[in-house]
């Protein structure tokens, strides 16, 4: 019984997940994404990629308080979730803004540092999600806990490549900032406190 | 042409002698008249649909209107360029009045309505070039600065012309908040103003300004960012000194005071050689921006002294 519990809302969750990027279609498709649609996408995109990487970090944080080992199964699903919107979130900056100009993407880089940042980010997630799977897990034993550690660098990264490319009004990216310093800042409590 | 200098009535308010000797006949014609408010009337016809274009209109397809008028920076509101649309309703527009003052022999505070009567509107169509690297093209009516200008005889100490807009944060709540220095003030060189091409525009798409596009007056400098284009004018000033302007003052280095539309100087955060292009499809890749917005051939000699490397 209480395995099917978990088991429904980790499907709850899985569609759950699927409604931004549904709006985003519904949107795109209804001609309400407004006067600059790359630009819409791009950053709704990015938005999510950001919130899902937040929710996949708070697990073991809510965990750890609550004391519900259960939760650990929605970690996988959350970050495979964030590497899914940060994928489309680049293949929207790749395809549509730049329309695969490479001249274009020179001009850009030594200009908007961030741009090298948001890269960066994305590639390191890249072996997070390949080695994602259980079987990879258990092939690399201690290395892949050392692997995965990468998460809480990418996590700072996303955060800096947001903070940075903002215009002026940088609340938002504080906020996701402050969102992402106390969940790492959980983690520095437990290696220094109970280990 | 000549400005009435009455603050205290606008000519508007006072009545007419023919209708003021007739007004019991009026009356009794208004009377009668009500129940033709019962029978239903076609919606409002835009107020601008016969005015003519101007000379230095560019035959361009213009931007749709629905976006043009839902993607405004317009800061006294909100960051948000879609939000701006709905906060800027709370904007009163009328009565309006500007004032005029500093180096010019007629000072004095005029409202918008003897303005407009006093200077024939056209339509100019021209390319608006963001900063932030997105053009539109936008059908404006408005009156050539210039013109306007020499209404008020500058005097020779006249070196700049300096434009803010209104400050009233109850109502524009974004100037509550430290975003810029408010108010919001702008300024061209006395040769730049002069220029045939710049333009204070009062409505868009034959019809008035919305609210959130910088109603009911503001400036179109179509060779330069958009941020020189300052909305919602309530004081012009003639100064002898370059005036301290808004975004300049808020980040000298990104926002120069020339603002010159140039695809070879890039802003500190981003390149400035191409432009997105607002309501294009998504396939649309961008547009390669030109030098002074494609309007070289009006503006270049303005500047042909100077390093627009060093003067941007």
């Amino acid at each position: 019984m209480r395995r099917v519990f978990w088991q429904g809302l980790k499907i709850l969750v899985f569609i759950i997940s699927l409604v931004p990027v549904s709006l985003l279609l519904y949107d795109a498709f209804t001609d309400q994404l407004g006067a600059n649609p790359i630009e819409t996408l791009h950053f709704r995109l990015g938005d999510w990629a950001l919130r899902f990487l937040c929710l996949g970090l708070a697990i073991t944080p809510i965990k750890k308080m609550t004391g519900i080992k259960e939760l650990v199964r929605f970690k996988r699903l959350l970050g495979l979730y964030a590497f899914f919107y940060a994928s489309l979130h680049f293949l929207v900056y790749i395809c549509l803004d730049l329309s695969f100009s490479m001249d274009q993407l020179m001009d850009e880089i030594p200009k908007s540092p961030y741009i090298i940042v948001g890269l960066l980010t994305y590639a390191l997630l890249i072996p997070l999600a390949l080695t994602s799977t259980k079987k990879m897990q258990k092939r690399l034993g201690q290395k892949w806990r050392r692997l995965h550690r990468l998460v809480y660098l990418i996590a700072i990264l996303a955060v800096v490549h947001y903070l940075w490319l903002t215009k002026i009004d940088i609340t938002e990216p504080l906020i996701y900032m402050g969102v992402i310093g106390v969940l790492l800042g959980f983690r520095m409590i437990k290696f220094r406190g109970l280990q | 042409m000549k400005f009435q200098k009455i603050p205290a009535i606008k000519s508007s308010e006072i009545t007419e002698q023919s209708i003021f000797e007739n007004r019991r006949q009026l009356i009794k014609l208004a009377m009668v008249s009500t129940v033709g408010l019962l029978v239903p009337t076609p919606s409002m016809a835009k107020i601008y649909s016969k005015i003519p274009s101007g000379k230095q209109s560019v035959n361009l397809e213009t931007t749709d209107f629905k976006d043009v008028s839902n993607y405004t920076n317009y800061y006294e509101f909100t960051t948000n360029k879609q939000d701006a649309t709905h906060l800027a309703k709370n904007l009163k527009t009328d009565p309006w009045s500007v004032t005029v003052e500093g180096e010019v022999e007629k000072k004095g505070t005029f409202f918008l309505e003897d303005i407009l009567k006093n200077n024939a509107l056209e339509e100019r169509i021209y390319r608006f070039r963001c900063v932030e690297a997105w053009s539109m093209v936008v059908p404006w009516i408005g009156f050539s600065l210039a013109d306007f200008i020499k209404q008020f005889k500058p005097t020779s100490k006249a070196k700049f012309v300096e434009f803010t807009t209104l400050y009233d944060p109850e109502i524009m709540i974004g100037q509550k908040t430290k975003v810029l220095d408010w108010p919001y003030v702008e300024a061209l060189r006395m040769d730049e103003a002069m220029n045939p091409l710049t333009f204070m525009a009062t409505g868009m798409y034959d019809d008035a300004l919305p609210n959130q596009n910088g109603a009911p007056l503001r400036l179109i400098v179509p060779w330069k960012y958009g941020f020189k284009s300052i909305k919602a004018i309530v004081k012009i000033r003639f100064t002898e000194k370059m005036p301290v302007t808004a975004w300049n003052k808020m980040a000298k280095k990104e926002y120069g005071f020339f603002a010159n539309v140039n695809p070879e100087v890039s802003h500190p955060r981003w390149s400035q050689k191409r432009e997105r292009i607002l309501g294009a499809s998504i396939f649309t890749p961008k547009r390669t921006t030109e030098m002074f917005n494609g309007y070289g051939e009006q503006v270049a000699g303005l500047y042909s002294n100077m390093d627009l490397k060093t003067f941007y």
